[in-house]
């Protein structure tokens, strides 16, 4: 067992999955969180200067919004165990809705297809209101069930 | 494709490093990821985000994330759009789609180009393609449309 699928499996007992989040360099640098309760996973990201891609706006650049996105859906298949091993993404594409503002951004995917090899994953991102999505996010991500490979 | 507004041609190869600094000093995210334009054209532009430990997905195989090849990506689209225009028109992504062919290796640069397909009033289709080694060796292929004309001024 290597020592990340290691920690996933210490994340799953505990139900403590923000040590894991640290332990992805980029997620770490960006500094998304993760809040796990009960079925409920909601990643977020803080607002940061350095976050920022329109500066006359000013906005959150596009491309961090979209790894917000891409990492709220992995960490939610990682954390509803639908993998034992950090999901690959296949393909993911992301719909930019609404500027996104110099505030916290959050994300909540939802699973909506459970896959032998492949899982479907929609996500959606917000800042203060959840009906308001600044973005949202489909993606396929190829998993590794527990028991194989 | 060709200028058809009549005007001259610019020269890109002249403007590259003005082009390279102002990505950086008005995008203050390009700043923070190191991002580079190494290659500019009109409505077609190289960028790289040079290696670092910081920008990697999976720990163990040191992948750089997703995010980071889908923020190059767009980086470089965006680019690719304003170097379209001889006045740089203010832009927002309105969608994009990354396909992720293989993990990226370790410790290896990552380049991305990106093209305008077609420009329209509203909206410019771009299309890119993210390597490491070997650019017949992709990592990533990109499908994305920009919006033109949106509020704000243009970031550069």
């Amino acid at each position: 067992m290597s020592a990340l699928t290691d920690r996933v499996a210490r994340a799953r007992d505990t139900g403590d999955w923000s040590a894991l989040a640290r332990e992805i360099p980029y997620a770490a640098w960006l500094g998304i969180t993760v809040d796990v309760q009960g079925d409920e996973v909601v990643v977020s990201l803080p607002h940061a200067p350095m976050h920022v891609g329109n500066a006359t706006l000013p906005a959150v650049h596009g491309g961090v919004v979209g790894a917000l996105l891409e990492h709220a859906a992995s960490l939610t298949l990682l954390v509803r165990a639908e993998t034992v091993v950090l999901p690959k993404t296949i393909t993911f594409t992301v719909d930019y809705l609404r500027s996104a503002r110099t505030v916290p951004t959050h994300a909540r995917a939802v699973i909506t297809r459970q896959g032998r090899r492949v899982s479907t994953v929609r996500v959606e991102a917000w800042q203060d209101d959840p009906a308001k999505p600044v973005a949202a996010g489909h993606g396929h991500f190829l998993v590794m069930r527990d028991g194989e490979g | 494709m060709t200028h058809d507004d009549g005007g001259p041609e610019m020269d890109f190869t002249a403007m590259l490093p003005m082009i390279d600094r102002a990505f950086r000093e008005n995008v203050p995210h390009n700043a923070a990821l190191g991002v580079q334009v190494v290659q500019a054209a009109r409505g077609r532009v190289t960028s790289k985000i040079p290696w670092a430990a910081h920008l990697v997905g999976n720990p163990e195989t040191e992948a750089l994330h997703g995010g980071v090849i889908t923020t190059l990506l767009d980086a470089a689209g965006g680019a690719a759009v304003f170097l379209w225009f001889r006045e740089i028109p203010s832009i927002a992504t309105l969608d994009l789609r990354v396909d992720h062919l293989r993990p990226t290796p370790a410790r290896h640069d990552l380049f991305a180009s990106a093209e305008c397909v077609r420009v329209t009033r509203n909206v410019a289709f771009v299309r890119g393609v993210a390597w490491c080694e070997d650019p017949q060796n992709p990592v990533a292929t990109m499908t994305a449309t920009y919006m033109l004309g949106t509020r704000g001024r243009p970031v550069v």
